[in-house]
């Protein structure tokens, strides 16, 4: 199963724990997962369907663009980090 | 300690290539040196008229009325535009630009403000006049009045409580939870490993410090120009100096509410970036004043709309402290990092927390990062935007923890460097990374070992991590009858990257690097390409390249089957020549091949388009070495070496290059430049003359040693090198600093005032 680090703002949702298992082959499928486990976890990573624009998702260290279309592998690592130019569409360095 | 014997160029990639890692003439070499090339500024057409635009004298104040009827009524003005203008926006819309997002109403209200001006410079009204001198006299006569505010100027100021409210409806949002308090905090983040308490107590030595860096500029050469035609059919047609013709397409789409298919931008030459050139400013109110006027309208920034209305760097506070054992082992760290976003939110402090302390693998990390919005001009990128800022507090800490523990400052860094298999303190874990070998390189370099004699003299050294991007790009390739090809792009060529592209079609087709026809296409022309930046280009534009390559190959092979009368899988290609597997009397060219285009089947053209990941991280390290005048407190840098993991040299020159231009800009950044504010945000300093950036006079011979870890996530083993250069002079400078004088500098820039303040106050 995929491994899903929590960041620490929203480990109060996970009890603490700073990683937990949860089946999902895509994106998509380790939000639900994780709400299921751990609700509230949807509302704060999704709007309208879509990761919120100041969070990003890296797969196995690799920030995506395919979003909840993302595939995740059996062993992967999953990360929900800031967005790294907090709103901004510049966020990529100059 | 291992290190390896000192080489100009530590070249770790086994492979050999027949193009890649020459020094062919760049392509567009001759239009630049004859000054043939065109510029935004350059473009003319008939009927053109000139646009300037009114901007606020303050640095935060209500707009209580416009009134344009002066202006308007003065001969030769053609039309007036405001925000009313612009559509109308609701609040809370997010658009997406694919690479990055942005609340709608900021992006328009930065264009042309519309309740309020929230820093000096920030554009309020525009006119289109018959030429740049009744513009300019026409904006003068536009009465705007104001309700002057207090403005907020510094990260610190805006959070505490009772700041004033740079927008009385932003509320914090701490990764994707919303408090329900307006505040000038847009957002809080932080990053943990590991079990900091637990990691402070087992070090023998703690050091804590707290520094201060003020807002810079990119300072490209060339001024932002804008011509816009909106055109009888609908369609608007852009000519800008742009990072991204793509990005602007897309956010002159989302401002002026059009369909991007209805907008054709063409991106001329670029006198420089370094990410200023990302974000629009002049675009959509050239459009629109060409919408009213149905005259094309070009707008040309001055030097000081440049420092005033475009997106500096932000100045920041930032917090360090990092305990280790006596052994030299780090056991912990903590950063706080609170950057100015400028007016609307969007600091690079989340990249600053990506990069704080990822050159060194530690247990127990907790990164904080706090985006501010103060009464600056909005941010934008610059150069590895947020780590100079983070670097400059964390190397110096790390520097005197060497001191401290009376251990040689590179060792230091290498028994504690991020190595593959180091999960940095944001959760990646390193791929294949070339820190330890960029130390190695500078610990064997024989500056490092130099003598460095007379009094005031100091050598210092520092490290610094940019982690690099992929992003979309598309490329096609159509192949000539004379056995040249014609590629087309969408990056815009800042550095060399034509050149850097072209080759590594080039090496794929076995053909020489001047047999290429590399070009850069408008919007219309060429697949989605995203932006000149996060030092991607030569990494993706050049794997499309790559790809397109291989699919003209792939066709080429059928070719030849057809001509020899063979199945293709019995052809295969070969230091340039197509060959019979199985009968040595067939081969035959790419040149003689493509000869023979027309009478097997017609043209060949080959394309790609690639989003890949696996960019590879770049590290870089500096030693420096100054001299201190004791009495006015100038630094002067006596040598300096730059170092850097560039994963595969596609051109050296241009790697070389990018290194030196990025120590020059650190060490400007480092010793003078900085927007020299008054008490009510006004920017003092609007001229280069008096916004001192380093000139060849102020500069010694930047050395460079390219270091060579293949990125395993590209064909070449490229890793982008536009970047991590620029982060390691300010600290390294700093360190030198203290090395000559035993001052400890916390603020940039470090000028002849604050290094004599700082030794006012070691005297005290």
């Amino acid at each position: 199963m995929p491994t899903v680090y929590i960041p620490s703002l929203m480990q109060s949702l996970t009890g603490g724990k700073q990683t937990v298992q949860v089946e999902g082959s895509t994106v998509r499928q380790v939000v639900e997962a994780l709400e299921q486990s751990y609700p509230g976890m949807r509302a704060r990573l999704v709007d309208s369907g879509r990761i919120k624009p100041n969070i990003s998702v890296a797969i196995d260290g690799e920030v995506t663009t395919l979003g909840m279309l993302q595939k995740v592998g059996e062993n992967s690592e999953v990360h929900f980090l800031p967005a790294i130019g907090g709103g901004s569409h510049n966020r990529h360095g100059g | 300690m291992t290190t390896t014997a000192y080489e100009p160029n530590m070249v770790l990639v086994n492979e050999t290539f027949d193009v890649v890692g020459t020094r062919p003439i760049r392509h567009d070499g001759a239009d630049k040196v004859t000054g043939r090339a065109l510029y935004g500024a350059d473009f003319d057409t008939a009927g053109l008229l000139h646009g300037k635009i009114l901007r606020s004298p303050h640095a935060h104040a209500r707009i209580k009325s416009i009134d344009t009827s002066k202006a308007e009524a003065l001969p030769g003005v053609l039309a007036i535009v405001t925000a009313k203008d612009l559509p109308t926006t609701k609040a809370g819309v997010i658009v997406d630009f694919g690479e990055g997002n942005m609340e709608l109403k900021y992006l328009r209200d930065n264009i042309l403000a519309s309740d309020k001006a929230l820093y000096k410079g920030h554009a309020i009204a525009a006119v289109a006049a018959s030429s740049p001198h009744v513009a300019e006299e026409a904006a003068a006569l536009i009465d705007v009045q104001y309700e002057v505010l207090e403005p907020v100027l510094t990260a610190p100021e805006g959070m505490k409580e009772g700041a004033p409210l740079v927008h009385e409806d932003l509320k914090t949002e701490e990764l994707g939870e919303k408090t329900d308090k307006s505040s000038n905090l847009a957002s809080h983040f932080r990053h943990t490993k590991g079990d900091l308490d637990q990691g402070f107590q087992e070090a023998d030595i703690v050091v804590e410090r707290e520094f201060n860096t003020v807002t810079v500029h990119q300072g490209y050469i060339e001024p932002h120009p804008a011509t816009a035609l909106w055109n009888q059919d609908g369609r608007l047609h852009i000519w800008c100096s742009t990072q991204g013709a793509f990005v602007v397409r897309d956010s002159c789409a989302q401002i002026l509410d059009i369909p991007v298919s209805q907008i054709r931008v063409v991106p001329m030459e670029i006198g420089g970036g370094f990410g200023g050139k990302i974000n629009v400013y002049l675009e959509p109110v050239a459009a629109l004043l060409s919408k009213k006027t149905g005259h094309a309208v070009k707008i040309v920034m001055s030097r000081a709309d440049c420092f005033e209305g475009t997106g500096p760097t932000p100045g920041s506070y930032v917090k360090v402290k990092i305990g280790a054992k006596n052994d030299g082992t780090i056991t912990a760290a903590h950063a706080y990092l609170a950057y100015e976003a400028g007016a609307y939110p969007g600091s690079p402090v989340g990249a600053g927390g990506m990069c704080v302390f990822s050159a060194y693998d530690i247990d127990n990390v907790v990164i904080d990062g706090y985006d501010v919005v103060v009464n600056k001009p909005k941010t934008a990128a610059y150069r590895a935007p947020g780590a100079p800022n983070a670097a400059f507090a964390t190397e110096q800490v790390v520097d005197e923890l060497a001191n401290k523990l009376g251990m040689d400052p590179i060792d230091l860094r290498l028994k504690n460097a991020a190595k593959e298999g180091t999960r940095r303190a944001d959760g990646p874990v390193f791929p294949r990374i070339g820190c330890v070998e960029v130390l190695e390189a500078m610990k064997s370099h024989p500056h490092y070992s130099a003598p460095l004699e007379g009094p005031n003299r100091g050598r210092g050294v520092s490290i610094g991590f940019w982690f690099n991007i992929g992003l979309a790009s598309s490329c096609s390739i159509s192949v000539n009858d004379d056995g040249t090809i014609n590629l087309v792009e969408g990056s815009t060529d800042i550095g060399g990257t034509r050149a850097s592209i072209a080759m590594q079609a080039a090496e794929v087709l076995g053909i020489a690097a001047e047999d290429v026809r590399p070009s850069v296409a408008d919007t219309d022309s060429v697949g989605y390409t995203a932006v000149t930046g996060g030092s991607r280009t030569t990494f993706a534009t050049g794997w499309a390249a790559y790809e397109a390559a291989q699919d003209v190959k792939r066709q080429m092979i059928e070719r030849a089957a057809t001509v020899w009368e063979v199945d293709a899988d019995s052809v295969e290609f070969d230091k340039g020549a197509f060959k019979s597997k199985t009968d040595p009397e067939l081969s035959m060219s790419f040149k003689d091949l493509a000869g023979r285009l027309s009478s097997t089947g017609g043209p060949i053209v080959g394309r790609a388009a690639v989003n890949p990941q696996g960019a590879g991280g770049s590290f870089a390290g500096n030693i420096v070495d100054v001299e201190v005048d004791p009495e006015t407190g100038k630094v002067e840098v006596l040598r300096f070496t730059a170092v850097q993991d560039v994963g595969k040299a596609i051109h050296p020159s241009y790697v070389e290059g990018q290194m030196q231009g990025g120590s020059a800009q650190g060490i400007g950044w480092a010793l003078n430049e900085e927007y020299y504010m008054g008490e009510q945000g006004q920017m003092t300093n609007t001229s280069l003359l008096d916004y001192r950036m380093p000139t060849s006079l102020d500069l010694p011979m930047i050395d460079t040693v390219i270091v060579e870890v293949a990125n395993p996530g590209h064909p070449f083993g490229v890793r982008g090198v536009g970047e991590a250069n620029i982060i390691p002079p300010t600290p390294a400078i700093a360190n030198a600093i203290h090395s000559a004088t035993g001052l400890r500098l916390e603020r940039l820039p470090m000028n002849p005032g604050a290094v004599t303040e700082a030794g006012w106050k070691q005297r005290k």
